[in-house]
């Protein structure tokens, strides 16, 4: 065995319980008075039921969005030398740095009906603050390093080669694309629309600026949860963060699940 | 080159991680330490308050500092925070140590009481119900009032865009539905269906339902939406004086007497020895210089003849509906109005 092991386990171990495990477990124990009946009407209540469907909604729509987009992106940032490549490649980044509620603020702004980008929508009748279009717009906006910075590295190792020889072979530039680049970059792209749909569900910082809030409309799950800490009841913002901690997880372990056949597949 | 990325990202989430812990760590209080410090040692309390008390609590705690310092001899230094009403008394619950509070509910200081951190009874320990100063909810307008809204009956109307924030997330809008509640309930002579009815359509034209009270004035304020907000009267004189030209301030013929309530958190003077100068600094609200000066900060007083020397700023013939009085006191008023399930929750349900 590679020298070192012991020490390094032993810090990830301390690590990952003082940050993850411990902070999971204490919101299973704050549970721990609660009867499952409460659990269950509050976990099922029709206005928090409501906030599910929007919350999964918007962040499907929008980490569809963004891989579209992220593919796009990563191919540029990987295939072409243009100026200021580097300082696009460093933008990327930005939504991870700056913090939420100023972003949540400037799109909610820049897209209201008062604002520059908003007032061009709004005169062909298009809202997007305060809609669940302007929750997606927000999500998007978190959403898009993840999908960007888990295609680029493997775009970057693809050898240019195999869609020279496709090419060299008669394929077209779309049989290329579908046959030879994007088999390779799937099990990337999955794993950035599971990362940002993840991180979409659980964003509060910025949506809530953008959402509206309205009850059955426009209210995501974070804001229900801080609804029920503002009333002081700690015991149902935990239930339903309970639910959503279940939602992440089925759905990062499914994307797991799914790479691995298609990583199968693609060995044979 | 990705690698330096990396390793910088992972240097700043730990720095973050451990300016996290200083930074909590910071929150204790210095004087903690001895109990008896009443002697010349400087004095520190630490007054956890809500948003828009910011200005006010700036001005006071230098009078206050003057007056102690001539009173005592003794030099106190004033730690401020400020933050949404229900938030900051989560704060104080989870451990951050403040000697008073001065928050926006009264139902957010009992929280403290339920928690063992303030003694039964606290209401009464200040004049007035522990409230120095008190406000009321008025309605912000677009200069010139171009939709002429000028009673809760104008606002309910189809085609008026209302703004205010969550009563759910928000402490100050709870004052925001039950002045509604008011209106409608004098008016429909106590029939309560008919009042879920007038705030369902109040509701109804709420476009944007913000989390907090700030929220509402900048999506007002800043973002243009809406046609009025729903506003405590010292926040719209507030937007008023920043965008002078921009708003107006429509009183309607009702409101509810908005009271922010003030305590002593008993637990936390006793451990720091501040008991004392916690009290007086709470008791100096009522005196006059004190109350002058909330009025300019655009609270109304609670003494009534210096509140009459702003009857130029405040329109003091509102008829105001009180908490007690009117709806039996916050815990009766939250259980019926703003619980998981009650009013407020019945009004959305389709």
């Amino acid at each position: 065995m590679i020298p070192g092991f012991g020490l390094s386990m032993g810090i990830t171990i301390t690590m990952l319980s003082l940050i993850v495990l411990i902070p999971l477990l204490s919101v299973l124990l704050t549970l721990s008075n609660t009867t499952f009946k409460d659990f269950w009407q509050v976990i099922t209540d029709g206005q928090t039921v409501a906030t599910y469907k929007v919350s999964l909604s918007c962040a499907a729509v929008a980490a569809t969005i963004n891989v579209v987009f992220g593919i796009l992106l990563a191919w540029i940032l990987t295939r072409y030398k243009f100026p200021f490549r580097r300082v696009l490649d460093g933008l990327i980044e930005l939504p991870f740095a700056l913090p939420t509620a100023v972003a949540g603020i400037s799109l909610t702004t820049l897209y209201s009906d008062k604002g520059w980008i908003g007032g061009l929508f709004g005169k062909i009748g298009i809202k997007i603050s305060y809609t669940t279009t302007g929750i997606v717009i927000a999500m998007i906006f978190i959403g898009i390093p993840f999908v960007v910075r888990s295609i680029q590295p493997v775009l970057e190792k693809l050898d240019p080669q195999y869609e020279e020889a496709a090419s060299a072979l008669g394929a077209s530039r779309s049989r290329i694309f579908f046959k030879v680049v994007f088999p390779e970059i799937l099990p990337a792209a999955l794993t950035g629309f599971g990362l940002a749909f993840a991180r979409c569900i659980g964003e509060y910082g910025s949506v809530v600026f953008i959402a509206g809030n309205i009850p059955y409309q426009t209210q995501i799950t974070p804001l229900i949860i801080m609804n029920k800490l503002e009333q002081f009841n700690y015991a149902a913002a935990t239930s339903i963060a309970l639910v959503m901690v279940i939602f992440a997880f089925l759905l990062l372990f499914g994307i797991n699940l799914l790479q691995a056949r298609i990583n199968k597949i693609a060995r044979g | 080159m990705k690698r330096i990325f990396k390793t910088l990202a992972l240097a700043g989430a730990l720095a973050s991680i451990i300016g996290v812990f200083v930074g909590c760590s910071k929150n204790g209080p210095s004087s903690g330490s001895d109990a008896d410090g009443s002697s010349a040692k400087t004095l520190a309390i630490t007054n956890v308050s809500y948003d828009p008390t910011r200005e006010l609590y700036e001005q006071y705690n230098e009078l206050f500092q003057t007056y102690w310092e001539e009173e005592k001899g003794q030099k106190v230094e004033i730690t401020q925070s400020h933050g949404g009403s229900g938030k900051q008394a989560r704060s104080v619950l989870e451990g951050n140590e403040a000697d008073v509070v001065t928050l926006a509910l009264e139902g957010d200081v009992d929280e403290l009481r339920k928690a063992g951190l303030i003694e039964d009874g606290w209401v009464k320990e200040f004049p007035k119900n522990s409230a120095p100063y008190t406000s009321t909810i008025v309605f912000l307008v677009r200069k010139g009032n171009p939709k002429n809204l000028k009673d809760w009956d104008d606002i309910v109307q189809p085609g008026v865009e209302v703004i205010t924030p969550d009563p759910k997330s928000s402490g100050g809008a709870r004052w925001n539905f039950l002045a509604a509640w008011a209106y409608a309930d004098k008016n429909s002579g106590g029939n309560e269906e008919q009042d879920k009815e007038f705030l369902k359509s109040l509701y109804a034209n709420v476009t944007v339902l913000d989390s907090g009270a700030r929220g509402s004035t900048t999506t007002f304020v800043e973002n243009g939406q809406g046609d009025v907000l729903l506003a405590w009267e010292n926040e719209a004189f507030l937007s008023l004086k920043e965008h002078p030209d921009e708003f107006e301030i429509v009183n309607p013929s009702l409101s509810i007497l908005a009271q922010p309530s003030v305590a002593v958190v008993d637990a936390n003077v006793e451990k720091h020895g501040t008991e004392e100068v916690s009290k007086a600094y709470l008791e100096y609200l009522y005196s006059d210089d004190a109350q002058r000066l909330e009025g300019q900060n655009y609270y109304r007083p609670s003494n009534p003849d210096i509140l009459k020397e702003f009857s130029d700023t405040f329109d003091l013939d509102i008829e105001l509906v009180n908490i007690d009085d009117d709806f039996g006191g916050w815990e009766a008023a939250t259980e019926k109005f703003f619980a998981d399930g009650a009013i407020f929750d019945q009004i959305y349900k389709k």
